[in-house]
This record gives structure tokens, sequence and C-alpha cells, in this order.
């Protein structure tokens, strides 16, 4: 009775805790992590000069403009702008503000330099497209005629450095010229800007700075004609290349005429190396000439004479030149030498001098450099110190001073394309008694801490103490297989070419791989990482080998360019195989098959349709059913035909999205019992696909299309028989449609432009044909149809149920939980536009809500409708923090039932463990185990206590 | 030339929530969008400290642009064609209604402005946050309660009950009941564990 009363008392605790993820304050960290990047960095200016914080500032290619600690590579300040806010240039005003151009140059923005609170932005108006230049002057004088030039969209733009005021500009529109470079020599106030007509006409002009008047126009024609871009190799002479490639000229725009100086590349350089392309690094009087890998280096002397200074064989990069001290200038090479990287600093006007030499050893899985920033310091002997930023092949960044890489940071990452896990090894037996002893003591220090902890008597730095030691927990960092199934692999894909194995416990890199087979190669010009599949899992059969994992990409940016396969062991991080394939890839099917290796069977589908299997073994045609490619002898190869096809009227509908189930998905039971004791049966089907189009007059703008020539249509549709399951109509609502099918529901996320709110729908769908076989009796009798055989070309009836609901926010991305065995209720994982992932229970997207829910019903669970979707903070997942560039979220189940790991990423990581049903199965983290021992002793105590008062009453009681 | 984005505060009429403030007629085809996000909590004058703005974002039609706060908590998209736009305001920590914006190609110089969620109209494009976040489960402070009402707590509660309330009990019994009981549990032996399950009661 007591144990009853006990259990009711403790069931009702239990229940009376109402969200399925919420969090502690003092929790952050402990089941999650976060990792904050930038991708790969396209411009950096450093800002040295005041004593105060050493930081660089950088620009890159994910869009973001971030500040970045010298002495440690921390992020200072980070804005992620827009994926369609591309940054053009930066540079540094009035040495406090940071200036950033973006979006094809038509929007100009001041940063504080210290905090990165935007001071001001401009919008540069312009029509033509053209190049993008920032000129930001370098003196530090505060005032109105400190202006900004910006040549963007056919303008020339004067920006005051202040408030961002558009002084003056000027229309270059109309004169059809191509400006290719705007500069203004120092202590003048004439600006030149430079450039081409046509291709064979050179022209420049001269701009009052103050006013925008036009000063001065001077053309030349050349009859040649140019090709690419001009380089300013100093403040008055120019260098580019004519049409054929094959001369160098150099062009004097500063005197009365304009000259130009043509020069033999052969005869320069002694003989033909191949087409010459001109480096944009500014070298004041040197210009860096590539042809293919070697780098020549040509020095212009005054009358536009060149003259060779110097060849390097196998030179990586070429910094701008920096000038410091009594205007000497210089730049930073790096060249690649056997394994190493050797950093030369040398003086552009003296070339035989090397003012720095220094070889660095370094990570191969680097690969090579690809941009060289240099920056000076003063040591403390009050000589000129170097130090310099690189950008390497996998997008890392390096920050090498003194010969040593003083920091460096995985920018690759910011950049994932698809996501994998690996199981991790299985621990081995044998632990030493020492080793337990030690653990004991711990054990029980960390438990008295603990229990202080929990009865508010820790000191402030117990507290610490114990935040510290819950964080730092080696349980999960370890790098063997636990039993919860937490701990795992996270193998991720990048664009740069580059695998990571990341842990899950505390997100470090385990390994990272620069795949060779997706570097760039003679046979491979433009390598591209498309996805990565678990190829080989250890189960019974191949339980000693390693896992390893399968990377498919092609070579080339369209989808017909030949395929390359890579096999990755995911414990060693080697590459145990590499493919280049005659066959494109334009999608990869993983089948449910394995062979006596536990390599799983793979089917690549190319663009001709043809389809081929791995691995190529004799094992893997074991399963293969239809006959072979017709013109081509291959075993392994397959033709496909067409089954069905369903168009779509194009005037009316355009498909805008698509989803299908996720093929690892468990589902635990096909029936589900409703309120009134009746069963309804789920179709579940792996072939379902869900299928959106919109009108394709509301694919355009936002905002651009009215409610009546709007709609969207939602099909599921059976990809066996191609039958339409079910279709609906949306009308006034559009793109764009963000879906997630799993088991026999699909929600979807898309503009309702009547509302003009955002909506969720959910479609639910029932297997009819077995809805007879709920009866007990017909059972019992044998009259069911349970043992019939299934076929999938049956058309079994199917019943819909739909509902919708207004959603508040914009969604970047939606996903929903998995579970080991599919028991456990589901949440769908929604990235909002704020970067964050919000997890939402199923139940509220339930289409059997309605508005008075009967009893049976709210006993099911059912939520009364309502006509939005609640926004629980505390059920953000990210909690306060905020995955930037959020791109995708990735749930991972683990072996815990209740619980299911969740990986967000974008320029940021994020990954997190959450229970949408609570953790039944396991006590949570800060079960208090101390608590519980007290407890026990305790209650032995009273035991004996009592048993002893009792005996001594009893003893009285006889004397009575 | 630049267009010049004058804020006029409202003046319009009071019964019609129109937006006087945030439009500019640029040249070309777009108009300018401008407003200002507003936080009461923080600062005096309903201005935000500056270090807080620096990672506000507004949102122009679900991503299709994205801008930041100047200090002083203004905002503007330039280039913003006629039509019907949605802005969402990105801040953590606080909620914002999605706002809905026509831009009217008809009657330049008008702007109106509804909150989505409770489809209140705004006469000038200031935005203010419906409600805070809070990230964060608040831990109670230390209560006795919370020691009562755990498991283990209950475990000891019952412990206590039985070694002092019962003995009270006990007393209160008629002694004869009691005698026979004593008689009982002699005859018995030493209690076992099956008696005091409910199966060893009906047994008895």
């Amino acid at each position: 009775m007591d144990i009853r009363v006990f259990l009711l008392l403790l069931l009702v605790l239990v229940s009376s805790v109402e969200h399925g993820f919420s969090l502690y304050e003092d929790q952050v960290g402990l089941m999650d992590w976060h990792q904050r990047y930038i991708g790969k960095v396209k411009h950096a200016v450093f800002h040295t000069q005041k004593t105060g914080r050493k930081r660089v500032v950088v620009s890159t290619e994910e869009n973001v403009v971030a500040s970045l600690d010298l002495r440690h590579g921390e992020i200072f300040w980070r804005h992620v702008l827009g994926t369609n806010d591309a940054v053009d240039a930066v540079d540094i005003a009035l040495g406090k503000y940071v200036i950033t151009l973006s979006s094809e140059g038509s929007i100009l923005r001041a940063w504080n330099l210290p905090d990165g609170q935007m001071v001001w932005e401009s919008f540069l108006q312009g029509s033509n497209p053209s190049k993008s230049l920032l000129s930001v002057p370098i003196n530090l004088k505060v005032d109105k005629d400190n202006v900004i030039l910006v040549f963007s969209k056919g303008f020339l733009h004067a920006v005051s450095s202040i408030d961002g005021d558009v002084l003056w500009d000027k229309d270059f529109s109309a004169e059809s010229i191509e400006v290719q470079q705007i500069l203004q020599p120092p202590e003048s106030y004439v600006i030149y800007a430079v450039g081409f007509v046509g291709s064979s006409q050179f022209d420049v002009y001269q701009i009052n700075a103050k006013s925008g008047e036009l000063l001065k126009h001077k053309s030349a024609a050349f009859p040649d004609g140019f090709y690419g871009e001009v380089l300013l190799v100093s403040s008055d002479m120019l260098v580019s290349l004519d049409a054929t490639r094959s001369n160098l000229v150099t062009i004097s725009f500063r005197k009365e005429e304009i000259s130009f100086s043509k020069t033999h590349i052969s005869y320069l350089v002694g003989e033909s190396l191949g087409i010459p392309v001109i480096l944009p690094s500014k070298l004041s009087g040197i210009l860096a000439v590539k042809f293919n890998t070697l780098l020549v280096f040509i020095r212009v002397k005054s009358e536009g004479k060149l003259e060779v200074v110097d060849k390097i064989a196998n030179a990586a990069a070429v910094s701008d030149a920096l000038s410091f001290s009594e205007g000497q200038q210089a730049f930073a090479l790096v060249e690649h030498v056997d394994g190493k990287i050797l950093l030369t600093v040398k003086l552009s006007h003296d070339w035989n001098s090397d003012f720095l030499k220094e070889s660095i050893a370094m990570d191969h899985q680097w690969g090579l450099v690809q941009k060289v920033f240099i920056n000076t310091y003063i040591r403390t002997d009050r000589s000129h110190g170097f130090r310099v930023l690189i950008v390497m092949e996998d997008h890392s960044l390096l920050l090498l001073q003194q010969g040593e890489i003083v920091w460096s940071r995985e920018e690759g990452l910011a950049s994932i394309i698809d996501v994998t896990t690996s199981e991790l090894p299985v621990e081995k037996k044998g632990v030493s008694v020492a080793k337990v002893e030690q653990n004991l003591f711990e054990w029980l220090k960390g438990h008295v801490l603990k229990l202080k902890g929990t009865l508010m008597l820790a000191s402030p730095e117990d507290i610490a103490v114990i935040q510290d030691m819950r964080l730092k927990s080696s349980e999960k960092s370890k790098m063997t297989r636990d039993h919860n199934g937490f701990r795992k692999l996270l193998i991720v894909l990048t664009r740069a070419g580059k695998l990571y194995a990341l842990h899950t416990g505390d997100g470090r890199v385990i390994w990272s791989l620069l795949l060779p087979s997706l570097r760039k190669s003679g046979s491979c010009k433009h390598p591209t990482g498309l996805s990565v599949y678990q190829w080989q899992v250890p189960h019974h059969h191949a339980m000693d080998e390693n896992p390893s994992v399968l990377v498919a990409g092609r070579c080339g940016p369209h989808w017909d360019a030949p395929g390359v396969l890579s096999f990755v062991d995911t414990y060693t991080g080697k590459e145990l195989n590499a493919l280049g394939l005659t066959h494109s890839v334009a999608q990869v099917i993983p089948l449910p098959f394995t062979d006596s290796t536990e390599q799983h069977l793979h089917l690549l589908i190319d663009s001709d349709q043809c389809a081929h299997l791995y691995p190529r073994t004799s094992e893997a045609i074991g399963h293969a059913l239809r006959s072979n490619c017709i013109g081509v002898v291959d075993e392994y190869c397959f033709n496909s035909s067409d089954l069905w096809s369903i168009v779509f009227p194009s005037e009316s509908e355009k498909i805008i999205a698509t989803a299908t189930r996720k093929l690892n998905e468990v589902v635990h039971t096909q029936a589900k019992v409703i309120a009134d004791q009746d069963v309804m049966f789920k179709y579940i089907s792996k072939n379902l696909l869900f299928v959106a189009t919109i009108a394709p007059k509301a694919s355009g703008e936002f905002g651009k299309p009215t409610p009546e020539e709007s709609w969207l249509v939602v099909y599921l549709i059976d990809t066996v028989t191609g039958r339409i399951l079910h279709r609906m109509t949306h009308h006034g609502s559009q793109g764009p449609v963000h879906a997630v099918l799993s088991e026999n529901w699909v929600v979807y996320h898309y503009f309702n432009l009547r509302a003009h709110r955002y909506e969720m729908s959910v479609i639910e769908i029932y297997d009819l044909s077995r809805a007879e076989n709920k009866d007990v009796w017909k059972l019992l009798v044998g009259k069911h149809n349970l043992t019939s055989p299934i076929s999938l070309y049956s058309r079994p009836e199917a019943m819909t149920k739909s509902q919708s609901y207004f959603f508040t926010q914009s969604v970047k991305a939606l996903a929903v939980t998995s579970t080991a065995k599919g028991i456990t209720s589901k949440q769908l994982l929604i990235g909002t536009i704020g970067d964050q992932v919000l997890a939402l229970d199923k139940r509220y997207l339930d289409p059997r809500r309605s508005v008075n829910p009967t009893q049976a019903e709210k006993e099911e669970g059912i939520i009364p409708l309502s006509d939005s979707l609640p926004i629980i903070p505390q059920s953000y997942v990210t909690h306060a923090l905020k995955v930037e560039g959020l791109r995708g979220i990735v749930t991972l189940p683990t072996k815990l039932e209740s619980t299911t790991l969740v990986f967000a990423h974008g320029v940021d990581l994020f990954l997190t463990r959450i229970a949408p049903s609570r953790t039944y199965d396991s006590l949570t983290e800060d079960f208090s185990y101390a608590l519980l021992l007290l407890t026990i002793v305790a209650l032995i105590a009273a035991i004996f206590v009592t048993w002893v008062l009792s005996e001594k009453k009893e003893l009285q009681e006889k004397w009575r | 030339m630049r267009s010049q984005p004058v804020i006029l505060v409202l003046l319009v009429h009071l019964c019609i929530p129109f937006l006087s403030s945030s439009l500019a007629i640029s040249p070309g085809e777009g108009y300018t969008v401008n407003g200002r996000v507003k936080i009461p909590s923080l600062g005096a004058q309903g201005l935000v400290r500056p270090g807080k703005l620096s990672n506000i974002k507004v949102v122009l039609n679900g991503g299709q642009r994205f801008t930041l706060l100047r200090p002083d908590g203004y905002f503007s998209f330039h280039n913003v064609p006629a039509g019907t736009h949605l802005i969402e305001v990105d801040a953590i920590g606080y909620f914002f209604s999605p706002v809905r914006v026509d831009v009217s190609a008809r009657n330049p110089g008008k702007v109106q402005a509804t909150l989505t969620e409770n489809r209140r109209g705004l006469s000038e494009l200031v935005l203010e946050p419906l409600r805070e976040e809070q990230y964060y489960e608040i831990r109670e402070p230390f209560s006795i309660m919370s020691v009562v009402k755990s498991p283990m707590g209950l475990m000891m509660g019952f412990m206590l009950v039985v070694m002092f309330l019962m003995p009270k009990l006990m007393e209160n019994m008629d002694p004869e009941e009691m005698r026979r009981a004593q008689e009982e549990m002699r005859s018995q032996g030493v209690p076992s564990l099956a008696s005091l399950l409910p199966g060893g009661a009906a047994r008895s």
C-alpha cells in the first residue's frame, strides 16, 4: 500500500515537468558544444599600430566580416552577412573604422573596430555591373576631407568616412569605360581613374578629389589590344598583357601623353614557358608573372623597361608589398620545399637581400598555401620583425611568426557539405587496480562536492570546481564506445575536399584528411565533394575490421563530369582506396545489402541514367536482377528504364521542394491506438515522396505576386507505382517550402500571402486496407488478411488527414528527431531565420487536434487546437547560442532509446543531445548519487536504532 | 544623387495606421524603407546600449536581405520594390513579431505596416519586442520542500513517520486489541516480509 502511494507520488512528480527540452543555465556545455568559425579568408587587414590589442580584420567566402586576435586567433567580433551580400573589399579607415564594400559594390558599411558595432551604412546607386574597387586614404586626420573612394556599378563615389555621406559621385556609365584602377597619389587632390574602352583603347580621367569635377581626360589607342586586367606597379606605371598574351605592356599614364611600351615575354624570360598570368599582388616596382608552376619576378624600370629578377620554381603565393620604416617596402613569398614551407620576406628595391628566411614544417593535411598576408612588428631590439597570415588549400588560417605556427584555425569546418557517423572502437578489457582506487577517491570527492552543491552549502570556488568537473568529465571525450552510444565520430566532408572526424563528446578534431582524390590534378581540374556514406560498418562478420566511409565526388562543376570515389578508414583517417570513375555520379543510392566483409552495396546513377554497382565484387552481383548496360562491357553496370512519369502542367506548376523518408529511419509500430480504443494503421512505405509545386508566377521575389495568382500544390506520391496518394492545393501561398517526411506524416513550411504569415501544415496518411484487421474475432476465426502477400504494386486504400497552423518565423532548415527503435515520440527541429534551432513537439502538429478535445482525447495527449504553433523559448535546443549561417540539421540516434544527437552546421557547429520525451530510460546527469547513498546510510542507521529501541521496549514489557 | 531618407514622425490621421516615416523615393525602381528597433527594457530613453545592438539583424522577406542596426537603432533597406514585404527582427533574448510592410507604388510616400502576430497596425515603423525570451529554466532556490519532494526525501519522511508517529498511534490503540495483535505476532514469530505484502495480510 505504502509502496503504491510512493509510486503514485513519484509519478505525480515526474509528470509535473512540462517541456521535453529545457536546460538550466549552469548545464550549458554539459551535453552540447558550440564552435565558431569564419570560413575561408578572402581579404585580411592588420591593425597593429597602436599598443592596444593586436588584431586582424578579415572577410571570408562565407560572407563573414570578423576581427581576430593576433595572439591566439580568437574571434573578437564577427558578423555574418546575408548569403547574397558577398564582401568585395575590406579596409580600415581613420584607424578606428572597418570599411566593407559588399553586394557587388552597392553597400558600403563602417564598423567600429573595437567592438564591431555598425557605425554607418551607405547604399551606393548604380546600374551597370562593373568591377568594385575600394580605396581608403591612409592618413589618420579626422575631417570631412577624409574620403573613401568607391568605384562600383559604373559610378565613382566619394564617401565621407565619418558618417557615410556620399559627398559627390561621377557617372562613368555613359563613357563606356571599364574602369580598372582608381588611385589617389598621397598629398594630392587628383584622383586618377584608368581603364579600357573596348579592348584597344586606354583612358585616364583626372578628377578633383574635393568636388568630383573632371579635370582632364586623356585617351590613347593601343592597336594590339589588351587582355585581362591591369596591375599598378608603381604610382605612375601600369602593366597589362596584350591581346595575344605574348607581350607585356607597360603603360605610363601620369605624364602629358600616355605612352605604351611592349616587351615580348619569351625575349624577357629566354624561352617559351606557357600562358602567362599576372598575379594581382602589388609589389611596388616588381610584378609577378605565373607560368604554370614557375613564378617569374620582373622589375619595371624607368621608361617601361623590364628586367627579370628571379625565377622561382615551386612558389605558392606572394603577398602585397608592405611599407615599413623609411619608405622601405617588403613582401612575403611562400614556397613549398620538400614537405616544408619556406617563407621569404624580401625588400622590393633590393632583390638579393632576403630580409627573413624561415623554413616551417607543416601538417600535410593543410595542403598548399593559397594566400599570404604580411604584417610587421617592432622587436624588442627595435628591429623589424614580420608575421604572416596564410590561407591554406583546406581553407584553414595560420599565423606564422619567428619560424613557428603561432595559431591555426580549421576554417574548412565552416563549409560542411555532408555528414555521416562512425562508431568508436569497443573498450579493451583490463583496468589496473590503482586506477580504480584513484577513481574511487576522485569519485567520492566529486560527489561530496556535488552534495554540497545540491544542499547550497558550496562556496563560489566549489561551484566553479563542480562546473569545471562536469564540463571536463573525461567520460564524454573518451575514444571508446560507450554504453549509451553518445560517443561517436562525426565524419564531415567540407567544400575544400577535406574530411574531418569530430568527436561528439567535445567536438575536437580526431583526424583530418585532405582527400588526394579531391585535389586539383591534371585529370581532375575542378574537383568537388558531393556526399559521404557509411561504406563498411563492423558487424558480426567483420568485427575486427575498421569501419570505413565512402566519399563521392566529381571532377567538375557540371553533373556529367566524371566521378571520383574515395574510401577512408574512420579510425586511422587514411585513404584506403581511390577510384577515378569513367562515368559521372548524379546520385548515390545506398542499398540495404552488405557483402560478407560487411561492405554496404551502393548504386551510383550516372547522367546517362545507367546504374553502377559498388563494391565491384562477385558477391555484390548476386543481388542484381536486371540486364546489363548496352554497348558497355561491364558486369556492374545496369540499364534503367522509365517506369512512370507525372507531368506537372508547366504553365501552372513548378517543382520547388521534395522530401523523402530517411533511409535509416526505424518505425516501431504501425498501429496507432486512438482515443476510443480504436486502431488506425499508418501508411508506412519507404517509397513515399513528397513534392511541392508552386505557380510559376509566384516563384519570383517575395512580395511581388498577389494571392490570387499564387498557389502551392502538394503531392504524396508512391515512387514504385507513380500513384498520387494525396494532392492538396493551398491557394494564395508561395515558397520557399521546407518539408520533412517521417513515418506516415509530412510537415511543410510555406508562406501564406493572404494572412501574410508563415504556415506549417501536416499531412498524416493512414492505410485503410488493413482497417478490418483490428477485429479480434476475425483474427481468431482466421478471416484476416495479415498473411496475404503484400506487393509494392498493390493499391491500398489510403486516407489522409491534414491541418495547418501559423508559424511566426522564417525557416532555414527542417529536420525531425530519430531514435534507435522509433518508440520515443518525435520532435521537429526547426532552424529559424535567427540561426537558432527550435524543438517543437510533433503533438502540436497533429491533424486530430480540435478546439474542444473530448476527455478521452485529452487523455491521449491531444492538445486543444490553436491557430498558431507556440514558440517556447526554453525549447530552443541551441539555448542562447546561434549557429550562424545555419545550413543543415542532422539527427543521429543513440543506443539509448530516449535520446538523440542533434548536429547543426553552418558557419558555426553545434551539437547537443536531446530527449524528446525526457530521459525515461536513464537517470539524468545531475542525479545525486551522494544523496541516495546518504539516504541509504540513514535508513540503515534508523533500522538499527529502531531495532535497539524495540529490543529495549520488549525487554521492559517482559519485566513488567 | 543618393536619396536622403527623411524620417518624419507620425502626423497622419490618427485612426488610419499609415506610415509616413518610412519611405523615400529613390531614382530607379525601388524605395527605401526606414525603421527603428526599440527595446524599452534597456537604457533610459528606450535606446539600446551600444554593445547589445551590434548583434541584432533585420531580415527582409525571409532572408532575401539582411541589415544591421546603426548605433541609434535605425535601419534601412534600399531599393525595395513596391509590393508587400515582410520584415523580421532577429535578436537573441527577444521575441519580435514579423511586420508586414506594404510599399505602394501608386501612393509613394506611404507605407503601411502591420504586426502579423496580433494584426496591430503600426503608425511608425518602430519595432518593439513582444516579450523577452528566457532560454534557460530558472533554478529554484534551495527549499526544504524540494528535498522533501525528492524520492529520497519521501523515503526519509516515511521512515520518520514510522518511527515517531506509529508508536503514538500504538499508544492510542485499545489495549485489548494491542494484546491480541502482540499475541498474533508472537504466534507468527519474527514478522516476515511476506506478512507486510498485501498477500500476507490476506493469509493472516
